[in-house]
């Protein structure tokens, strides 16, 4: 097969090492680049050497087993693993340009902007317009009518508000499974972020939830960058525009998911997304 | 990863290779059957042995039931398995295959109507060493084919879609002379015509043929080789091969 064009602009490919094969995009629709990104906990290497461009406006998502280091990656997009302290990175994470290990950036603005969605709902023990809220009253919002805009807005964003919208002061965490991550997700969008980061947003849900989560990041795409971390294939395969296949630590393949998932260029990629041992 | 030798037997899924690799064999059983279908229908002709051409009509009932069978197969394994990448492209190649397989059969078939038609008439027989050669080039073709896909071998099977070019070429020069035998003699139309759809139908076998050896090419490169040249087609598999990673 044809070895797919890499993005090379601006970068010294010489100097890293041999690359999986990238998607072509332009260079203003990257809305995330990975440069040499390497990360260690403790000992263990993590991440080797990750380079990649995270397509702005598209759905990305990064697959592979347990332990290959996906929701690692995820989570230096905004900086999470600053929770951990045996945790140490090396290299870029551009986000429009802008280095977010540099010293100068605030952690907390940058999850301002790079919100995230976990694999277990977590809302707040509140009601559902308090948890929706909550970011902007963070911010300082303390006007009603733009709350109660806001608050309708995101449940609409993250289709739960037909469901919510006459028991919006009950407690949420009287709601379904389901229920609680579209929640999770509208808190996430209230604050309008740029790039919504989801580390396996439906395992913990049901067939029905995860279709209408799976509707909803197609949705959401039109607005904001979505990566997904999933060890669900066919789910990456349903809702991403391209997809990250990582073994060990090391990005092996990162294509259009159409290709990825019809004709990978990389055995290791085949035997994964066959299920055959490698 | 395309371009490797097959490996069904690699999966965690046992159950999985053991579906896969019995729908292969079931292909591989279709295709020997049209294969010799064809065989039958063409002795048939030239000797135009009417017991022998209503064998060969008889048995296409056959060729059509194994079609209808692993087309459910592959279904089944779609639904179940939503195979992916090497696996899927197996699956479509499969489900393409065995409708150009069927449609081999309903060309032996009414070669072998022919040829009990033809039994019907007074003798000369017309072009018969002719029939003969073109119904043993495209038999080859279709063998071959079928070697291709047994093997997943994308360069037979490129060999197999250059033939093509070959047979389309004996075809034209066969019906050339059967219109110099009707302009020849006028009595003779009738037998001629009936050659005529014969030889028209081997014609179309080596085209069914062709598409088997581009279905191959899709499964073993991930390459769409349909409706493009026989230069690009060669391009395409060479560059396939090269980039072989």
């Amino acid at each position: 097969m044809t070895e797919q064009s890499p993005l090379t602009h601006g970068i010294d490919v010489a100097a890293l090492r041999a690359r999986p094969a990238v998607p072509r995009v332009d260079d203003e629709d990257i809305a995330i680049r990975v440069r040499d990104l390497n990360l260690h906990y403790g000992d263990k290497h993590a991440l080797h050497a990750v380079h990649m461009q995270i397509p702005r406006k598209k759905v990305t998502a990064f697959i592979g087993p347990s332990g290959c280091g996906k929701s690692t990656l995820l989570r230096c997009f905004n900086r999470m693993n600053d929770l951990v302290d045996i945790c140490r990175t090396e290299g870029e994470i551009l986000l429009d340009g802008k280095n977010i290990f540099d010293r100068d950036v605030d952690v907390a603005s940058l999850r301002r902007r790079v919100g995230m969605v976990f694999q277990k709902p977590n809302p707040f023990p509140k009601s559902i317009y308090e948890n929706v809220a909550y970011g902007l009253r963070l911010g300082g919002m303390n006007k009603r009518r733009v709350l109660d805009e806001t608050v309708e807005w995101a449940l609409r964003g993250a289709a739960l508000w037909d469901e919510v919208s006459d028991r919006l002061h009950d407690n949420a965490l009287g709601l379904s499974g389901g229920q609680q991550q579209r929640l999770v997700i509208a808190r996430a969008i209230a604050i309008q972020p740029e790039v919504l980061l989801l580390d396996e947003p439906c395992s913990a849900l049901d067939p029905i939830s995860t279709l209408k989560v799976e509707e909803l990041i197609s949705n959401l795409k039109k607005d904001y960058t979505i990566v997904m971390v999933t060890h669900n294939m066919q789910q990456a395969a349903r809702v991403s525009d391209y997809t990250a296949f990582m073994y060990m630590g090391d990005l092996i393949e990162f294509d259009n998911t159409d290709r990825l998932f019809t004709n990978p260029a990389r055995k290791q990629t085949e035997d994964y997304i066959t299920g055959r041992y490698g | 990863m395309a371009g490797d030798a097959p490996n069904y037997n690699k999966h965690i899924s046992q159950q999985f290779n053991a579906e896969l690799e019995d729908v292969r064999q079931r292909v591989l059983t279709m295709g020997g059957l049209v294969e010799q279908q064809v065989a039958d229908a063409v002795a048939a002709l030239l000797k135009a042995d009417a017991s022998a051409g209503e064998q060969v009509m008889e048995n296409d009932h056959r060729v059509n039931a194994l079609e209808v069978q692993i087309d459910e197969e592959c279904s089944r394994i779609l639904a179940r398995r939503q195979p992916t990448a090497s696996d899927l492209r197996l699956v479509v190649a499969v489900i393409k295959t065995i409708t150009d397989l069927e449609r081999i059969g309903d060309e032996a078939e009414r070669i072998g109507r022919m040829a009990t038609e033809l039994s019907a008439m007074e003798p000369p027989r017309v072009a018969s060493s002719e029939v003969e050669n073109l119904g043993r080039h495209v038999r080859e073709m279709l063998r071959n084919g079928l070697d291709a896909f047994a093997r997943m071998d994308a360069e037979a099977a490129l060999a197999v879609a250059q033939e093509d070019a070959r047979v389309d070429r004996e075809y034209e020069a066969l019906m050339r002379l059967c219109m110099t035998f009707m302009i020849e003699d006028a009595t003779s139309i009738r037998r001629v015509l009936d050659i005529m759809w014969s030889v028209r139908s081997l014609e179309r076998i080596g085209d069914h043929a062709r598409n088997i050896a581009e279905y191959v090419i899709y499964f073993v490169h991930g390459k769409d080789v349909r409706h493009i040249s026989l230069e690009q087609m060669q391009k395409e598999v060479e560059d396939a091969v090269a980039n072989r990673r």
